[in-house]
């Protein structure tokens, strides 16, 4: 296993070869906010939160599918950046209809919280308030595509620990939207095994159990990776 | 050195946000000592926003031609605006109608479909502002020069923007207790 070295932030890494730059820099101390990306499911560079600058292309690439290489210098915080993700959380809000004092993760969320980190007070571009539907047919959760934001972790921890595949992207562009089965009600999804694991990866309040109200969305996150951990490596207990 | 001339104003918004500067408790007997409350819904009983205001908190986004009208005056006689909460920052819960298509179709649906009785469109021209079509925020009707979110901002936040100003300075809005919405 060949190791490559390069440069985060000025400081110096040495890191096995196909290790993502994300992963790098998390092992070098090195902060890079991210939303589509969760621990334990394969990385799809939808949120572009975790852009950064390699030096030698004028291309911003995302740091969770970009490949470490040797002598590789990378820099994850410049005022570009900082500037770049900015406007890329003012878009998210701005493209659908997050409205966080009636959402169930109020204080719970983590397009809240990426907005707060990227120091955003406001959104310079004006808000497309799209018409979109709310699905509450499952007897236990509900899906509401107005608090979506396409991360599509329900999409791949559906897919690649429950095994059921029952999440999908519909459409193409601005139209993209979330679909259970055939784009059937959620309800009717035979595939659908309630298992609660798409609740517990959405970084919103898209997708929730029923009878919450404001606020009230919790998550079981580290189930997903405990899940992950056991099959990989045999950790059973946690 | 003269008072800061205050001012607040309640657009398009529940009034929550006025009562969580009324939250501010006995820091509103300090707050007085430096400022005139020169029109307000909660601190003064004047109907005409008055000339030459230093601050003005604008509550409530932009819904109907009276928000308009009166957005445009704070601007024209204010030198500082600050929005004030998630519906001047955001249009939040108001905006929500937005979703419904433009003022007809909003107007239709509240008061002939969902009345159950005595269903009749809202008319009275000079008396009931007319509702613009969207919803906005305020900064998509006049320049704003500071942004407080929060749904309502809590009084610590209102109290941590404003005191930086009445010596001058301006607040740091940033961190989870300045500019967290919801």
């Amino acid at each position: 296993m060949s190791v490559k070295t390069l440069k985060i932030d000025g400081k110096d890494v040495a890191i096995e070869e196909g290790t993502t730059v994300l992963q790098a820099a998390r092992e070098a101390g090195v902060t890079i906010p991210t939303l589509c990306h969760m621990e334990g499911i394969s990385d799809v560079g939808a949120c572009r939160l975790c852009m950064v600058e390699v030096k030698g292309t004028n291309k911003l690439l995302p740091a969770c599918v970009t490949q470490v290489a040797e002598g590789m210098e990378v820099e994850t915080n410049t005022a570009k950046l900082q500037e770049y993700r900015r406007m890329t959380v003012e878009l998210l809000f701005a493209e659908g209809n997050h409205v966080c004092s009636v959402c169930v993760a109020n204080g719970n969320c983590e397009l809240q919280d990426v907005a707060i980190v990227v120091g955003m007070d406001h959104s310079r571009f004006p808000y497309r308030f799209p018409e979109r539907k709310v699905d509450v047919s499952h007897p236990q959760f509900g899906i509401d595509h107005n608090r979506c934001i396409l991360c599509t972790r329900c999409v791949r921890v559906c897919d690649e620990i429950e095994g059921a595949h029952v999440w999908d992207v519909a459409q193409r562009g601005a139209a993209c939207y979330i679909v259970s089965g055939l784009n059937q009600p959620w309800g009717a999804v035979d595939a659908c095994t309630s298992c609660g694991k798409c609740v517990d990866a959405c970084p919103t309040g898209s997708i929730f159990r029923k009878g919450m109200t404001t606020g009230e969305k919790d998550r079981d996150r580290e189930k997903l990776e405990f899940l992950v951990n056991a099959r990989e490596k045999k950790e059973w207990t946690r | 050195m003269d008072k800061i001339r205050f001012a607040t104003v309640w657009l398009a918004g529940c009034s929550g946000c006025h009562m969580s500067f009324l939250d501010l408790d006995e820091w509103l007997i300090e707050l007085a000592q430096h400022v005139d409350v020169v029109f307000s819904p909660v601190g003064s009983d004047l109907k005409e926003y008055p000339e030459n205001v230093d601050v003005c908190l604008v509550e409530g986004g932009i819904a109907n031609e009276e928000n308009l009208e009166l957005a445009h005056l704070v601007r024209q006689r204010t030198k500082l605006v600050i929005s004030f909460g998630d519906c001047a920052v955001t249009a939040n819960v108001p905006a929500m109608r937005n979703m419904q298509g433009k003022a007809d179709g909003v107007l239709k649906r509240a008061y002939l479909e969902l009345a159950d009785v005595g269903q009749q469109l809202p008319h009275e021209p000079g008396i009931v502002p007319e509702l613009l079509d969207r919803v906005v925020p305020l900064h998509e009707v006049i320049p704003v020069d500071l942004f407080m979110p929060g749904c309502p901002p809590p009084a610590d936040r209102i109290r941590a923007a404003i005191e930086p100003l009445l010596k001058g300075e301006q607040p740091r809005m940033e961190g989870r207790e300045m500019i967290k919405f919801g």
